[in-house]
């Protein structure tokens, strides 16, 4: 924005270790006292809240730069700890060991001799230069330098370091103390340290001992002031008054020339303060803890895990002009849109430049507020500030009621307005989990009453979304920029085809496929009243489809009704989701209608169902999508819908209890079959006990009459099934969802009057609970079909008391496997886009990392992007030799 | 700032001037199946590099002309299979078969190239143009529409510069993965032998483990043997491992300090094993001696003692008798069209490709290490493929195959198999926040600052975290449009 044009562009971090003499220069002041603030509640000068280390009070000034916290950023400020006594950086103690090991204690140098050092040198420079990890090699240096005796170099004998876990060291067997370890990797000259794996313009090995501890910068740890008046002081001012202390009272005690042993008891003291003070949960020491027992949250915690700075604050950031409510579905909308509560609209602004052609625009804007808001009124945006720039200076004024006119007066060119929501803005939608990138689409917007989130029912698919009190977030796009490419990459009609599989995730659902169905479904006629009632949903425009004349009446077919909405030019063939599958295909003769033709534009024969505008499967939406653009797939959709919708209320549908009802006939049958199947279960168990069951080949006798069981129950259950569909035809309501794809199937339908079949936990027949029987029912080593699961009922019959537990046995098995896989394939996912995240197709088309190491020639081998591909493939061959034989 | 990637103007003839730039990695030949070709390779490098591999190229030649693109890529598999001695084998491989196509899918085949004008057809295309132009006589006239309509098809379906494929890849694997089960056990083909499957064996194939949680293998066999059922089952019982307790009874003798073993001799037959062959193999256990009396294997102690005693009946009950070690059991099923097919729990494609009769260019092994140790890098990258493939359209998953093929590309481009992860992959990433943002944070920053790494920005993660536009996508295009005129600067 104005005022700002300079963007910086950061090239690059470097990090390196912070030597103590780089401490002692950015310190701003030297801490010595553990106390904070004096009586008076003000901060002790070299005390940790010293007032050089930048302030947390708004509109004090810190006494090192002079800015204030808020608006003029005072970066803050480090201070620093003079040590005693050297102490161990825990996070450097694998470095020291490696480093004490390879080292001689005398002269300093790698214990390995010239000649071998080169090599490793030159192995080590080569390998970098071809980009090849080092790891190893380093590895090799310090094992092999370990194993010498002594030095090649001065003779020095080498003994043994010891690593007492976490800080300290033994050199056989005798301790080390963290000043002889300094002096000691002091000795190391720089032209070694490449070989330790440590870069010299970083890093010495001697700073990994600390001698000075930098102190953050208030800011860093800012206390907060309780409404008792007390005050509580952040986790690592806490830490730093413990180190602090000890360190006073370790310095007064050597001074004054105590006891060793009183020195060195104090000495480790501030071995553990200061580690502590670093990483509060390394491995064997006991993590320091506040008063009221709950560990202290240090360094190294503030970093770590996904509350920590990097996942928590840096890879995630919390964003302005967003909102969340309860989301509820609206079949009137189109797919592009999404209804936002005028509540929200008030709230959300979008900024407006004020420009010699919007001046007049705006000013009416303005003065629209002062008009507020009537119940009953339509919405109309108001503008909630103004804002301009003087010499780089922002100024923000808050428009009400009673200045409106007056700043309305005012406004001049260059002004900007933030004027609120309305519709036709461009707004990005959200659902979490965001799988995919479809989670988050661009919306337009349009500004309803009441007080949930609004969108086309169509779209639930690509955000996994349901209505049950799912929330949903949105976020209003600021930039003319960002609302360009939302408009051009993210729209929803921009992400109809998924880049999964190359084919339409947004399409038709339930009641539209059950519409469509019955629209198209054999001969179906309509009165000229009905039809006129369906095309007006849509705000059909075009012609009145073909009259026929049936007895006597003028009727419209259903297929001419539904071609009205087919592009002119459409040539297709399939099979529709009714199809039986039969043996012999006989395309356009299929005896069923399953056979789908429609040519240029006219639904010739076969049933609209999921396979023509469902989603994933809808071959008409997706040809429209490819062959007219995304515009028309859009419309398309949303009249597809609607007409769905409306014939299912014309012709009315419903699905109640009585759609399962069958004959006592086919209840006979059903009850036959289950018999049967029961006594073949039973000469199976027989056949069992008395050995003459023969084993498959490499399955034990039990695992034998277990498959054969699970066999004969699974065939049990088709075979009611089967009866079950036999007197169930397509009058039924339920099945009709089952056959067209809206909702259900065939086997939901025969759980429900067939037979419900056998219940399984972890893909056995249920065999826990008792001593060797599943409840107390039955007899013990009863290996019947009902004693392991097999529920006979249906669920409008009813299931017994043993059977309605076995099969919660089953349903509880379905919800914790539920539970354990979103945690399980959530990691794998984050992993995966972890792994992949920084890879591009580049202008020549290869596939590359971002820092330019090939991961393939060409993307995908063909290079062809799967979004556009049709189901994966590059080029559509069936389809273009359908259309060379059309021609003729 | 350094740009490592040429930028080069893409327009469609651009492209194809430069003629088919074959894929990802070095020696891949189209056509034939990968897993066959790439075996082929590996075998043939492994036997005589020079000549076979020539003999594999000119083989193909006939197919289409071979752009031949050597990578680094080549140096580490290749270095990895010569160094690796093979012992003596007693048999060859065989030749492969290459099927000679039929004259006049050659005619068409010819003509397309001829119509097509050096642009860039896949080479699956090309194929099925042929195929349904040979089946049908009448599209042979139209064959110019055809030609010409894919390659507008073709060109208009390429993916843009620039597009985050990898991530769209991550993503289109990773959302699918709430829809699988999590139910490990599941019957793949062979009822008798259980495979794990689903998010489980996803996530396995992705981490790369060192061996899976059902090693599972498919032994084809070759020429003879797969129609003849007795062939089959000898090879069968040379690969399944047979234990002592398997085929005979094994008694101890307290009194005397001996241990006699009763071969069965039903199963000793079934399995095709001689008593002395059995006898052979008692006696390689050490500190024994034994010896055939009566049909029975009479086995002595070289020093007696009870406790000796039971430590030697328990190593016998457990000796190998015959068999491939970590194969527990084979099954031997007939397969339409093929003959009969070996199908083995437990893994080891080493030794089972040095059996005789088992054709080595299509037995397989959902083993990925072993199949990157024996046939190298290429073959494990197919080999990812083919298993993640499996696993999800076992589900009834839907995803696109070069979403699939990037996953295996990233995990193998460095010529070993890399899981996707702290320990592959994201923790060999060159940027440290990258690093640090994805696990271990604390232990990354620290090392970085002891070697003095810098990181250069060029990444996803990276850029996030300092606040800056991402290097993929739109954000990669450095086009800005000065709104101002010169003029009017001093306004």
């Amino acid at each position: 924005m104005a005022g700002r044009n300079i963007t910086k562009k950061i090239g690059a971090l470097k990090f390196s270790v912070l030597s103590p003499t780089e401490i002692r220069k950015m310190s701003a002041t030297k801490v010595i006292t553990a106390d904070t603030y004096d009586d008076d509640g003000f901060p002790i000068t070299m005390g940790l809240m010293d007032q050089r280390l930048s302030v947390i009070e708004p509109g004090l000034r810190c006494k090192t730069c002079g800015l204030k916290v808020g608006k003029d950023k005072c970066p803050g400020h480090f201070g620093h700890i003079d040590l005693a006594m050297p102490v161990i950086h825990v996070g450097f103690v694998k470095t020291i060991r490696n480093s004490l090991r390879a080292t001689c204690r005398k002269c300093g140098r790698i214990l390995l001799s010239d000649k071998e050092l080169e090599e490793y040198r030159k192995t080590i420079i080569k390998n970098s230069s071809e980009g090849r990890d080092n790891a190893y090699m380093f590895k090799m240096i310090i094992s092999s330098a370990t194993k010498t005796d002594a030095c090649p170099r001065c003779g020095a004998i080498s003994g043994k370091i010891d690593l007492d876990k976490p800080t300290s060291f033994r050199e056989n067997g005798k301790k080390l103390t963290p000043t002889e370890i300094r002096e000691w990797l002091e000795k190391i000259p720089d032209e070694d340290l490449p070989l330790l794996d440590i870069n010299v313009h970083s890093a010495r090995p001697e700073w990994m001992v600390l001698t000075v501890l930098p102190v953050p910068p208030v800011t860093v740890r800012p206390s907060v002031t309780l409404e008792t008046g007390e005050r509580s002081e952040d986790d690592l001012t806490h830490k730093l008054v413990d180190v602090i202390r000890i360190n006073q009272r370790l310095q007064e005690n050597r001074d004054a020339g105590a006891p060793q042993l009183i020195v060195e008891d104090l000495w480790e003291l501030l071995q553990y303060h200061v580690t502590t003070y670093l990483d509060n949960q390394t491995s064997g020491i006991p993590p320091a803890r506040h008063r009221s027992g709950r560990p202290l949250k240090t360094l190294a915690q503030r970093l770590k895990g996904k509350e920590g700075r990097f996942r928590s604050n840096l890879s995630g950031k919390r964003v302005n002009f967003s909102a969340r409510t309860v989301i509820s579905p609206d079949p009137n909308l189109s797919i592009n849109e999404i209804g936002v509560p005028a509540e929200i609209a008030r709230e959300l602004t979008i900024p407006v430049r004020v420009t010699t052609q919007n001046l007049e625009w705006c000013k009416n804007l303005i003065k629209q507020t002062a008009q507020g808001e009537k119940p009953g009124d339509n919405y109309r945006p108001h503008v909630n500030y103004v804002k301009r720039y003087r010499e780089g200076v922002e100024q923000r004024m808050k428009v009400t009621e009673k200045n409106s006119d007056d700043i309305s007066e005012k406004l001049e060119l260059g002004f900007i307005i933030e004027r609120q929501l309305m519709d036709g803005d461009i707004a990005l939608f959200n659902r979490q989990p965001s799988l995919h990138r479809m989670s988050m689409m661009a919306h337009r917007v349009k500004v309803m009453p009441n007080r949930s989130f609004r969108f086309n029912l169509s779209v639930c698919p690509p955000y996994n979304a349901d209505f049950d009190g799912d929330e949903m977030n949105l976020h209003v796009l600021q930039g003319e920029e960002a609302k360009a490419e939302a408009e051009i990459l993210m729209k929803v009609q921009e992400n109809l085809m998924s880049p999964r599989f190359g084919g339409i995730i947004i399409g038709g659902l339930h009641d539209h496929i059950s519409g469509c169905f019955l629209l198209t479904y054999q001969d179906k006629t309509f009165s000229k009243e009905k039809t006129s009632e369906i095309l007006a949903t849509f705000k059909y425009k075009g012609k009145f489809p073909e009259i026929h004349e049936e007895n006597g009446e003028s009727v419209v077919y259903g297929k001419d009704i539904f071609s009205v909405l087919l592009p002119k030019n459409l040539n297709i063939e399939y099979k529709a989701k009714a199809c039986f599958h039969c043996e012999v295909c006989k395309a356009a003769e299929c005896p069923n209608g399953a056979y789908v033709i429609v040519k240029n534009g006219k639904l010739k024969q076969g049933i609209v169902d999921e396979n023509s505008i469902g989603a994933f499967k809808g071959r008409i939406v997706e040809r429209i999508i490819r062959d007219h653009g995304t515009t028309a797939g859009r419309m398309f959709i949303d009249d597809v819908t609607r007409l769905g919708i409306a014939v299912v209320t014309v012709i009315g549908f419903t699905t109640s209890i009585d759609d399962e009802d069958i004959p006592t006939e086919a209840k006979r049958q059903i009850e036959e079959g289950l018999q049967k199947a029961q006594n073949k279960i039973n000469t199976l168990v027989a056949a069992y006990e008395h050995g003459e069951l023969e084993s498959l080949p490499g399955r034990s006798l039990e695992e034998t009459l277990e498959m054969e069981i699970m066999r004969v129950t699974g065939r049990a259950r088709d075979m009611a099934g089967e009866i079950a569909s036999k007197y169930l035809g397509l009058n039924n309501s339920a099945v009709i969802m089952a056959k067209s794809g809206a909702r259900g199937s065939m086997l939901n339908l025969s759980q429900m009057c067939g037979c419900v079949g056998q219940q399984a936990v972890r893909g056995e027949r249920i065999s826990r609970g008792y001593k060797y029987r599943t409840l107390p029912h039955f007899k013990k080593g009863d290996l019947g079909a009902s004693a392991k699961g097999f529920v006979a009922n249906s669920y409008k019959s009813g299931l017994n008391p043993t059977e309605y537990f076995f099969h919660s046995m089953g349903g509880r098995e379905g919800l914790v496997d539920t539970a354990v896989r979103t945690s399980r394939s959530g990691y794998m996912q984050r992993r995966l886009v972890n792994a992949l995240e920084d890879l591009k197709v580049e202008s020549d088309g290869t596939v590359r990392h971002t820092g330019g190491e090939i991961i393939q020639f060409r993307y995908g081998e063909d290079g062809v992007d799967p979004t556009r591909s049709t189901a994966g493939k590059a080029v559509d061959l069936d389809r273009i030799i359908y259309d060379v034989k059309q021609e003729e | 700032m350094a740009k490592p990637v040429p930028k080069k103007n893409r327009t469609q003839k651009k492209v194809e001037k430069k003629k088919p730039v074959k894929l990802a990695k070095p020696k891949i030949i189209p056509v034939k199946t990968k897993k066959q070709v790439v075996k082929t390779i590996a075998k043939s490098k492994a036997l005589k590099p020079t000549k076979k591999l020539q003999k594999v190229e000119t083989a193909l030649e006939k197919k289409k002309p071979v752009e031949k693109k050597t990578k680094k890529v080549t140096t580490a598999s290749e270095k990895k299979i010569e160094k690796k001695k093979e012992p003596e084998r007693t048999f060859l491989p065989p030749p492969i078969k290459t099927v000679e196509e039929p004259k006049e899918y050659k005619m068409i085949r010819a003509e397309i190239n001829k119509l097509r004008k050096n642009h860039f057809l896949p080479i699956s295309i090309i194929d099925g143009i042929v195929e349904r132009a040979a089946r049908d006589k009448k599209l042979e006239a139209k064959l110019k529409y055809i030609v010409e309509k894919s390659l507008e098809e073709y060109a208009k379906n390429l993916i843009d510069p620039t597009e985050a494929c990898g991530i769209i890849g991550a993503q289109s694997i990773g959302e699918p993965g709430t829809q699988m089960t999590m139910r490990t056990f599941h019957y793949a083909g062979v009822a008798e032998i259980n495979v794990t499957l689903g998010l489980p064996r996803l996530i396995e194939i992705v981490d790369a483990r060192s061996s899976p949680s059902t090693p599972m293998m498919n032994i084809y066999l070759r020429d003879e043997y797969r129609v003849n059922p007795d062939l089959a089952k000898e090879i069968a019982n040379k690969i399944e491992i047979t234990r002592l307790t398997d085929v005979a009874d094994i008694e101890m003798d307290l009194v005397n300090i001996t241990i006699s073993i009763k071969p069965n001799k039903k199963t000793m037959e079934k399995k095709g094993i001689a008593i002395n062959e059995l006898l052979g193999r008692v006696q390689s256990v050490r500190k024994l001696s034994a010896k055939i009396e009566k049909e029975t294997v009479k086995v002595t102690l070289d020093e007696p003692g009870y406790k000796i005693l039971q430590n030697t009946n328990e190593t016998l009950k457990n000796l190998k008798i015959k068999g491939i070690d970590g194969i527990k059991r084979v099954i031997i099923r007939k397969e339409p069209n093929e003959g009969y097919v070996i199908y083995s729990e437990g893994s080891n494609l080493k030794e089972v490709l040095d059996i005789e009769g088992v054709d080595p260019y299509r037995t397989t092994t959902n083993d990925i290490h072993a199949i990157a140790r024996e046939l190298g890098i290429e073959a494990a990258r197919n080999m990812i493929i083919h298993e993640a493939n499996a696993t999800l359209s076992e589900q009834g998953l839907n995803v696109d195959m070069r979403h699939i093929m990037l996953v295996a590309d990233v995990m193998t481009a460095d010529g070993t198999v890399r899981a996707i992860g702290r320990h592959g992959v994201s923790g060999e990433k060159s940027s440290v926040l990258s690093r640090a943002a994805f696990e271990i944070t604390v232990n990354h920053l620290l090392l970085a600052s002891q070697r003095g790494e810098s990181d250069e920005l060029n990444g996803v993660a990276e850029n996030i975290i300092v606040g800056q536009p991402v290097n993929l996508g739109t954000g990669a295009i450095e086009l800005v449009m000065n709104t101002r005129k010169p003029k009017q600067k001093g306004k």
